[in-house]
């Protein structure tokens, strides 16, 4: 055989080698890329908590911390519940459509289980800051003109009614998450675990 | 030199090509004879990146990456950056310089990156010192960003919150994504902890591998220059010097050091009286303690981020998904990485260029700085479309560049290289 000829077994060989020690490398890299996740300790803090909304005044806000994120808790008043449905057509999903942000139950106009009760993750959809307090229908530059009562996100004004809908013009794509809740008395609320397997 | 130490070198020189290194990137490296001052950048920065080790490795001493809280209910972390501020010898200073450092690293790095836009220095066939450029552009973004998790205040917090959720936005994998760099579902020890060891040690060693890369490139074809010609087409017949060419030391070594001089004087002007660059390099909220519950009123990362966070919120969300906005800001640094090959122009240098080049750069810059400017504006209607606008005018430059530089009335280059 000549040098200039192509040993194909020696070939061969040097392929199926190059091949298993790149499986090699690639599964060793599995731990590390793994290990960047969140932990079994990080995992488990996702417990419901319960919140007593007993105390909580009439158009006031509570807001309690879930798994990290803030959780506000909304008392709307009559006047609130009744300023929700005049902006329908200014807002993205007045119907609350987009079934990831809810649960069933709170596929409503007012998005709660009681009305008067507003429950939201109040972290906001576009890039996870928290949105401002904009809770009186006072119409400022960051609320922008017939403002109904809502919330402004500050970094990048997203908008948003009392009943957390986006409104149309927000770089915030969907409606606030409202987290599975259920009540275990009429002030007594357990958010992160609604009875239903969530 | 004395025969003794020529014995010694010549005994490490047999065994290490210490005098053949020296020479070739230093004593007989040849620059062309007529840099500017546009010409100091490069070497400032080098200057900065050295700054930066040494004073991170001095912050490391005594900064605890640790959130959980302490005794008197304040993170470890943001207490431990207090605590080397107040209680550590001149631990003010080090931190100042550090922080204060990373903004000047970013105008040494824009004004670098000017440079080679107005006299061609991405063009054949130095496309790769370029491209080993834009990535070290990227990794001392990263680094930047990274760092600015640190000292785990509101801005530090709030900044992590928004930019790690914009992979959220890429479809169907982005949630696992954004969890996975978290290491946890929301920003929390995990996070901080993480951006640490990749603060000090993986993007670093990435940054100076980088760096090696561009000047291992860089003297592999020469430097280009303000006139944008080669000074490699006539060579002294006898010796195969380039005859526009000088040796960077002593010539450049000796002009970089007025460079570093006056760079200092200013950097020390600007570390004693306003380190804090007017909240522009550390913001005010970022002294007060990361409240994973409350936004501050008004977030907006550091300046040189800002042209691309305009970007990011001047487009709107589509299909219910904010990923246009993001995918907008990956390709406002993308496409720098392609301009070696959208420029079409017969000649690299804006001193031969015509009108229309000068005019769309001249828009780029205005693009640029008004982009930077909104960025750090709270937003509003006019600002957005404001913010439109530009972003259009910082994308149609890189995007109609092979018509207009091709288009262009150029001038003849010289055979020789001109006085500057």
């Amino acid at each position: 055989m000549s040098n200039n000829e192509i040993n194909r077994t020696r070939r061969n060989l040097i392929i199926a080698t190059a091949t298993v020690g790149g499986a090699g490398v690639v599964a060793a890299a599995v731990p590390f890329v793994a290990s960047m996740m969140p932990s079994a300790l990080a995992k488990g803090l996702g417990a419901p908590i319960e919140v007593d909304i007993g105390k909580l005044e009439s158009g006031a806000k509570l807001t309690v911390a879930w798994r990290g994120k803030p959780v506000w808790i909304i008392s709307r008043t009559k006047d609130m519940l009744q300023r929700l449905d005049k902006h329908d057509d200014r807002l993205t999903d007045p119907k609350s459509e987009v079934t990831s942000q809810q649960p069933d139950y709170c596929k409503n106009p007012t998005r709660s289980i009681k009305p008067e009760y507003m429950i939201a993750v109040g972290i906001c959809t576009h890039l996870g800051c928290s949105p401002s307090d904009k809770l009186k229908p006072e119409s400022d530059n960051e609320t922008g003109p017939n403002w109904d009562g809502g919330f402004y996100c500050p970094c990048h004004g997203s908008r948003f009614d009392l009943a957390t809908r986006v409104y149309k013009g927000s770089p915030a794509p969907t409606n606030l998450v409202v987290p599975p809740h259920k009540y275990l008395t009429d002030t007594m609320i357990r958010i992160g675990d609604d009875g239903k397997g969530a | 030199m004395s025969s003794k130490v020529q014995q010694f070198l010549g005994w490490i020189d047999d065994r290490f090509p210490l005098t053949a290194t020296w020479k070739q990137h230093l004593s007989e490296y040849y620059a062309p004879k007529n840099f500017n001052f546009w010409y100091f950048f490069g070497s400032l920065a080098l200057l900065v990146l050295v700054m930066q080790i040494v004073t991170g490795i001095f912050l490391t001493m005594h900064y605890k990456p640790d959130a959980s809280l302490n005794a008197a209910g304040v993170s470890v972390a943001f207490a431990s950056v207090e605590y080397i501020m107040r209680d550590v010898d001149w631990g003010w200073l080090i931190r100042y310089l550090h922080s204060t450092g990373a903004s000047m690293f970013f105008v040494v790095v824009y004004l670098h990156m000017y440079r080679g836009l107005i006299y061609g220095s991405y063009r054949k066939p130095r496309e790769l010192i370029w491209i080993f450029g834009c990535f070290i552009y990227v990794a001392l973004m990263a680094e930047a960003f990274m760092g600015y998790l640190l000292p785990w205040g509101q801005m530090s917090f709030w900044g992590a919150q928004v930019i790690i959720n914009l992979f959220d936005a890429i479809p169907f994998i982005g949630p696992d994504v954004s969890t996975w760099i978290r290491g946890d579902f929301v920003i929390s020890g995990a996070t901080l902890n993480r951006f640490f060891a990749f603060h000090v040690i993986a993007v670093p060693l990435v940054l100076l591998g980088l760096v090696v890369m561009h000047l291992v490139a860089l003297h592999e074809v020469g430097s280009n220059n303000p006139d944008g010609i080669e000074i490699k087409k006539h060579k002294d017949p006898n010796t195969g010097i380039p005859l526009d060419g000088i040796p960077f030391h002593p010539y450049y070594t000796v002009k970089d050091i007025l460079g570093v001089c006056v760079f200092l004087i200013v950097f020390a002007v600007i570390l004693f009286f306003t380190p804090e660059g007017g909240g522009y390099f550390l913001e005010a909220n970022n002294f007060i303690p990361a409240d994973p519950f409350k936004t501050p009123e008004h977030i907006a990362p550091l300046w040189y981020f800002t042209a691309f966070y305009s970007i990011l919120r001047a487009v709107p969300p589509l299909f219910n998904s904010q990923f246009p906005g993001v995918i907008a800001m990956g390709l406002a640094i993308v496409v720098m990485f392609l301009l070696p090959w959208l420029d079409r122009s017969p000649v690299k240098s804006i001193r031969y260029r015509g009108a229309l080049y000068k005019w769309a750069l001249a828009l780029f810059v205005i693009a640029f700085f008004v982009l930077s400017y909104l960025g750090t504006q709270s937003v509003s209607e006019t600002k957005t479309w404001l913010a439109r606008i530009f972003s259009i005018i910082y994308f149609l430059f890189f995007i109609l560049m092979p018509w207009y530089s091709r288009a262009d009335k150029t001038k003849p280059e010289p055979e020789r290289v001109t006085a500057c």
